[in-house]
């Protein structure tokens, strides 16, 4: 049972305080995209074996979204970070890299 | 009105600990930016209190301000008191994106107290409650065995735990049933 | 025979003698006894029947590896089948019943039928009894499997488990799993660094077995060291120690199970029977010992056949022997500390075989020197059958079995050597070697599993990282635990050397077959897994039908599946499929271990989620009046809402249907407290509610209400409600009972994740209110004599509060909210109070509404009013596939919005393909109910030769207003088929036929509720 440092409150969250968000930094495709962007957006995630970001919620605790770095094959956790950006920052990151030289995912990498 | 009922009307239990629902208190949901000089002016004037720090509970001659999360502060008052301070926070932070709704009938209290307290509620729920781990003023949001809840603990010793008030029959359930005479861990009591 | 000593028993107390029964039979024991001691001593060998030939079987272990002695335990509500006596603490007035056996456990049918069956019973049973021919199966095999399978009994199924049960939340830094002396070192190692320490220990007693092997720790005899260790750890604030607590798995990020047995000792004496510990620690020691395998040779499942050091755990610990003439066979030294043992006490080993040509080392010169026969180079070819054992004969072990010499005894003491714990290592991704010199597989310290930030998390300690003496095992018992308090951030001053007394061991010899080259007849008698009757013959059949992977042959064969997972038997039987298929055991591979170590309550599991507490259970504060009031409780999400309110002598549809005429023609009351109740504002709250909601929400003016439809990114609906706009800033927004927090958390994402920078704040405010819809033409009378009881209020005229507007102000003295909102079609007031005066307010209007014909109503008349008036409910007309469109509601569609969620998933080819289902009413030709969600056939088949269809019943009842069968269901070009009559085929094998009709069935110009 995982444990996620929630980054709004501080707490060490084991996953029962946490709700799975499914996938971190999806583009929004509204109105006027094309039936690709958007069935895209809708349907087409990642599934890797190792580097994953990954959106979470503290439901039981301070009700904030955040994102988490992890290695689905180790779920060794990289960091975790505030949902208000729309992609990984630099010393997230440069954790992974730490961790996993080379790494990429979706457009970012190390 | 004068007939405001608590959800439990004042039930108590005693075992390991004892459980009391704390009748009606006053609290506000004030949300908005804990940083700005308004809030914390506003919040001074509403409770005597300073804005608490990140999962601590401030506690004044007014009252009380609990930290929710970065943009959200409970604030607990007398329950009479509610109606007006809500009014006063409308008027003193006019003007500045802010949210101060009163949940005082929203929510059930209790009181846990005696040398089992902490292994009470470390039955229910995942918190590291050892002494040193847990102290008095701090302000912790978390689940209840199934429900979500919040505690804190008071220099008295005391555990108060505010959950909602739909819940209320549960948690007491749950608290007194943990709180059974012959149910002692003996890990910290 | 077996029997108790006059002397010896270190953990029994001969002055407190104990009562219990087996099968019935009174037996006696004393304080300190297990069940299975306790048996042994009052020799009874025979303790259970096994699962597939019912062939009598005892006692093999002393310890939670034991797969014979399930028993049955205690009765009626505290009766638990597969107890293993090994690890039941006897009690005074214990009662257990032996398993797998008719009429008794002396003399037992299945036997017999095994005998006849036993062609079928051999590896892949279940695989080959599954396939033809297939009448075979119902009528000859199955009511044989039922027969045959389940292990023990199924408690009486109307009885309630009579125990409590809870769990426990618990931090450490370090947690030692096995309380033995390397445990216990570990421990103090760590502790002593100022790490934060959990010591737990599955059994009553601390030290593990060291005691029973001897040895001297520090100067100490193994005792008085354990005693000295565990008084120490006691005495130190940072130490907490647990007996009768099983480290039960181990699992991601820190997380371990232990397993607290408090009362099953001392049954009934209150407070909860078992505990759950939930730990996080930063780093686990598993110091869990090691197993000594059995020997494979044939009859080596008799009653008597015992694992050598077990009979010396019975020996010394409880000082009782399974026999007066005993057989020793072994392969290391060890076993012959249980020849010493066994002649100390008295009793004599007939023969010690060691299937070593060189034989054993300075062991083996104290056992000659005792003047016991050792044997070298010889094995035993086959125990004679029976309930026990009476017989062995004996041959060389490089041989085909062919018997020299029988030797008459009573039991057989066999070692095969040992292997290392491995499980909780394993639980969570640690990885094991074999190791060559013990042949066992040891975990591998350089691959152990990992957590949150990658680096280890577990430490072996002691013989469950490999090492048996009892230096290796104290010295890495100290280092493990120093080693674990430095990973947890506690370093150690330095690591304590400690002095031990040991024996130099010779060399032991891998045997997995015994004799060596075994013949057909010997292999078809010789066991591996005892539970699930597994033999050598089985295995080597697997490998010959194909099975090559040892996860595979488990499958097939069995082996290692039953309740012990094949703590006895796993290595023994990989080794005979590594054989099988020519390959080397570590090519072969273990299968994978997985928690708990030991089977665990399920009442444990559930911890103190029984009874009133076994879910939450949401009430509204008029909960206790309507329980009072005959509420016929239906639940929604956690809420309970009353379905209708029972009078005496009525029936749920009576009273159903007295509620909707009475609401329809005088006045209704119904509690919609459960109603959502969000709270939005702030300067963009307009605009966000604009993309939360499929219509316009911040055109909306201070003071009205608009009906609102909320649909997920992909087009479906989600919920539905009406929004009041509070002020210039503010909305607040009704969600469905069940949406609440649901939509709440929607809203939350799309601020938090999208649109962070828009300035609005939400509060889920649903419980502050309690909510009181006031329905029927009664309605506005009932509030005036409120307000005039009270001598003043607010004006709830048409003029005052018309539809769709809310107010604030006072009626019957009580601070309210008033919507004029009808989802019934009456004239309807909703009126919100504060949670705490909601019972209050409630009580007023009830006496109030006497003279009005008031009545309470329930959620299904709250169904049944809106269906007549073709009002949609979600959930029903809607099902995660519908969307607005579907539903007629494009009214509710902004034209003019570029934007909300969902609308471009509206946009896509298939939903806005004409021929979706559309909503319609539908009315029986008959009148009659339709059965709700029926499908309505057309023409032609599908691909499976169904019946096509096209359309569905969303909603259907029984109308007491119109006193026949309305409904409201999704067709295929629904509303272009007016008058059409549609076949629904029921379930019960009738034909209905209904109208394709209008969905507002009553009142269609709305003329009820604008008065």
């Amino acid at each position: 049972m995982l444990i996620l440092e929630c980054p709004y409150c501080g707490v060490h969250a084991e996953e029962t305080e946490l709700q799975a968000g499914g996938e971190a930094h999806l583009k929004r495709f509204g109105p006027g995209s094309s039936d690709e962007a958007f069935h895209d957006y809708l349907f087409l995630r990642e599934n890797p074996r190792g580097v994953h970001l990954e959106r979470w919620r503290h439901v039981n605790g301070c009700g904030k979204w955040f994102h988490a770095a992890r290695c689905t094959q180790t779920l060794e956790v990289f960091g975790t970070y505030r949902a208000q950006t729309s992609a990984p920052p630099q010393d997230i990151r440069d954790k992974i890299t730490a961790k996993r030289p080379g790494w990429t995912w979706r457009e970012f990498e190390g | 009105m004068s007939d405001a009922v608590s959800a439990l009307n004042g039930a108590e239990f005693n075992g390991l600990a004892k459980v009391v629902e704390t009748g009606l208190g006053g609290m506000i949901t004030l949300r908005g930016d804990l940083a700005s000089d308004r809030i914390k002016a506003a919040v001074k004037a509403a409770t005597g209190t300073e804005v608490p720090a990140t999962r601590r509970i401030a506690i004044g001659a007014a009252g009380a301000a609990a930290w929710m999360s970065p943009d959200e502060l409970l604030l607990m008052v007398e329950y009479d008191r509610v109606g007006a301070v809500v009014a006063k926070l409308g008027e003193d932070l006019a003007g500045a994106h802010h949210m101060a709704v009163n949940v005082s009938d929203a929510r059930a209290c209790f009181a846990v107290s005696g040398p089992a307290a902490r292994e009470v509620i470390a039955k229910v729920a995942p918190v590291d409650l050892a002494p040193g781990q847990f102290e008095a003023g701090d302000f912790r949001r978390t689940r209840f065995a199934q429900v979500a809840g919040a505690f804190w603990l008071d220099e008295a010793g005391v555990f108060h735990i505010v959950c909602f008030r739909s819940v209320a029959a549960y948690m007491f359930n749950l608290l007194s049933t943990a709180a059974h005479p012959h149910a002692k861990v003996g890990v910290y009591a | 025979m077996s029997t108790r000593l006059a002397r010896q028993g270190r953990l029994i107390d001969r002055s407190k003698q104990i009562e219990f029964s087996f099968n019935g039979r009174k037996l006696k024991g004393f304080a300190g006894d297990t069940l299975a001691s306790a048996l042994l001593a009052n020799d009874q060998m025979l303790v259970g029947r096994s699962f597939k030939y019912h062939r009598p079987r005892g006692l093999v272990a002393a310890g939670s590896e034991e797969p014979n002695a399930l028993v049955g335990l205690g009765v009626g509500d505290r009766f638990e089948p597969n107890q293993r006596a090994t690890t039941t603490e006897l009690f005074s007035g214990l009662i257990a019943q032996s398993q797998n056996h008719w009429p008794s456990l002396e003399f037992d049918v299945g036997e017999i039928n095994s005998k006849l069956f036993s062609r079928f019973l051999t590896a892949g049973f279940y695989y080959k009894m599954f396939i033809h021919p297939r009448p075979f199966w119902k009528h000859i095999y199955e009511p044989f499997i039922r027969q045959s399978a389940g292990l023990g009994k199924a408690p009486d199924k109307a009885l309630k488990d009579a125990d409590n049960y809870e769990h426990f939340y618990f931090y450490c830094d370090v947690l030692v799993i096995g309380g033995g002396v390397a445990g216990l070192q570990a421990a103090k190692t760590a502790a002593e660094a100022g790490a934060k320490v959990l010591v737990l220990e599955e059994k009553s007693y601390w030290g593990g077995r060291t005691p029973v092997d001897g040895g001297r720790i520090d100067g100490l005899e193994a005792e008085a060291w354990i005693a000295r260790t565990v008084a120490e750890l006691d005495a130190m604030d940072n130490v907490t120690l647990r007996q009768r607590t099983m480290g039960a798995g181990v699992y991601d990020h820190g997380y371990i199970l232990g397993y607290e047995r408090l009362t099953d000792h001392v049954p009934g004496q209150g407070g909860p029977r078992h505990r759950l510990w939930r730990i996080r620690a930063r780093q686990t020691i598993t110091a869990t010992g090691a197993i000594e395998r059995p020997l494979s040779f044939a009859g080596n499942d008799v009653p008597g056949v015992m694992l050598a050091a077990a009979m010396r755990d019975y020996l010394v610990n409880w000082g009782v022997t399974p026999g007066k003439k005993i057989l020793v066979a072994t392969n290391n030294d060890d076993a012959y500390r249980t020849a010493i043992a066994l002649h100390e006490a008295g009793v004599e080993v007939v023969r010690l075989l060691d299937t070593r040509e060189t034989g054993g080392g300075a062991l083996a010169e104290t056992v000659r020197g005792l003047g016991i026969r050792v044997e070298c180079g010889r094995a035993i070819a086959k125990v004679k059958d029976g309930k026990r054992v009476t017989r062995v004969a004996i041959c060389a072990q490089n041989g085909e079995g062919g018997a020299r010499e029988e030797i008459e005894c009573d039991a057989v003491a066999m070692s095969g050597g040992w292997s290392p714990v491995v499980h909780l290592w394993s639980h969570c991704g640690g990885k094991l070697i074999w190791d060559e010199a013990q042949a066992h597989f040891r975990p591998d310290p350089e691959r152990a599993p990992t957590g949150h930030d990658g680096k280890a998390f577990v430490v072996t300690a002691g013989s469950a990282s490999g090492p048996l003496g009892l230096q290796a095992v104290m010295a890495d018992g100290a280092a493990a635990g120093a080693r674990a308090a430095e990973a947890a951030g506690r370093p150690a001053q330095g690591v304590a050397v400690i002095e031990t007394t040991e024996v130099d061991e010779a060399q032991m010899e891998p045997v997995w077959l015994m004799p060596a080259k075994a013949d057909i007849g010997l292999r078809m008698k010789t066991w591996l897994d005892y539970q699930n009757d597994v033999k050598v013959s089985d295995v080597q059949l697997a490998a010959r039908e194909g099975y090559e992977s040892v996860e595979h042959t488990k499958r097939y064969t069995t082996l290692g599946m039953a309740t012990d997972q094949g703590k006895l038997s796993n290595i023994n039987g990989l080794a005979i499929l590594a054989d099988a298929l020519g390959a080397d055991i570590p090519q072969v591979g273990t299968t994978t271990f997985r928690p708990p170590y030991h089977p665990i309550s399920m009442g444990v599991i559930g911890g103190e989620a029984r009874g009133e507490i076994f879910q939450p259970l949401r009430k509204t504060p008029m909960y206790d009046w309507h329980d009072a009031n005959g509420a016929h409780w239906e639940p929604v999400g956690h809420w309970r809402r009353p379905y209708a309110y029972l009078r005496a002598g009525e029936t749920v549809d009576d009273a159903v249907n007295r509620e909707v005429k009475n609401t329809r023609d005088n006045l209704g009351l119904l509690d919609a407290s459960t109603l959502g109740k969000l709270i939005v504002k702030g300067p963009d709250a307009g605009r966000f509610l604009d993309m939360l909601y499929t219509n316009m929400m911040s055109t909306l003016k201070v003071g009205k209400c608009r009906y609102g439809l909320m649909c997920s990114e992909n087009g479906f609906l989600s919920d539905d409600g009406v929004v009041a706009r509070l002020d210039e800033e503010t909305f607040l927004c009704h969600t469905t009972t069940g949406g609440a927090n649901r939509i709440h958390a929607h809203m939350e994402e799309w601020l938090q994740t999208e649109w962070w920078d828009w300035k609005v704040y939400v509060t889920n405010a649903t419980e502050q209110l309690a909510q009181v819809a006031v329905v029927g033409p009664n309605a506005r009378k009932v509030l005036e004599k409120l307000n005039a009881q009270a001598g003043g209020g607010m004006d709830l005229s048409k003029e005052a509060l018309a539809f769709m507007e809310w107010k604030d102000g006072e009626i019957g003295g009580f601070q309210a909210r008033v919507y004029r909102i009808s989802f019934s079609g009456e004239l309807s007031y909703e009126i919100a109070v504060s949670a705490s005066e909601g019972q209050a307010f409630w009580s007023l209007l009830i006496e109030a509404g006497k003279e009005f014909g008031v009545m309470p109503y329930g959620t299904e008349c709250l169904h049944i009013l809106r269906a007549e008036k073709g009002f949609i409910m979600i959930g029903d007309e809607t099902d995660g596939t519908v969307i607005p469109q579907d539903l007629g509601l494009h009214w509710a569609i902004s034209k003019k919005k570029e934007d909300f969620l969902g609308k471009r998933a509206q946009e896509r080819s298939h939903m806005a393909d004409p021929d979706r289902w559309q909503l319609v009413g539908l009315e029986t030709v008959d009148g009659s109910v339709l059965p709700d969600g029926a499908y309505a056939v057309g023409n032609g088949v599908n691909g499976n030769g169904q019946k096509n269809t096209i359309g569905r019943v969303t909603s259907t009842y029984y109308s007491a207003t119109l006193d026949r069968g309305i409904a409201m269901g999704l067709v295929k070009h629904g509303p272009k088929r007016m008058g059409e009559i549609l076949d629904f085929p029921g379930l019960d094998g009738k034909l209905y036929q209904a109208r394709i009709v209008d969905p507002v069935f009553f009142d269609k110009d709305g003329e009820k509720q604008n008065v």
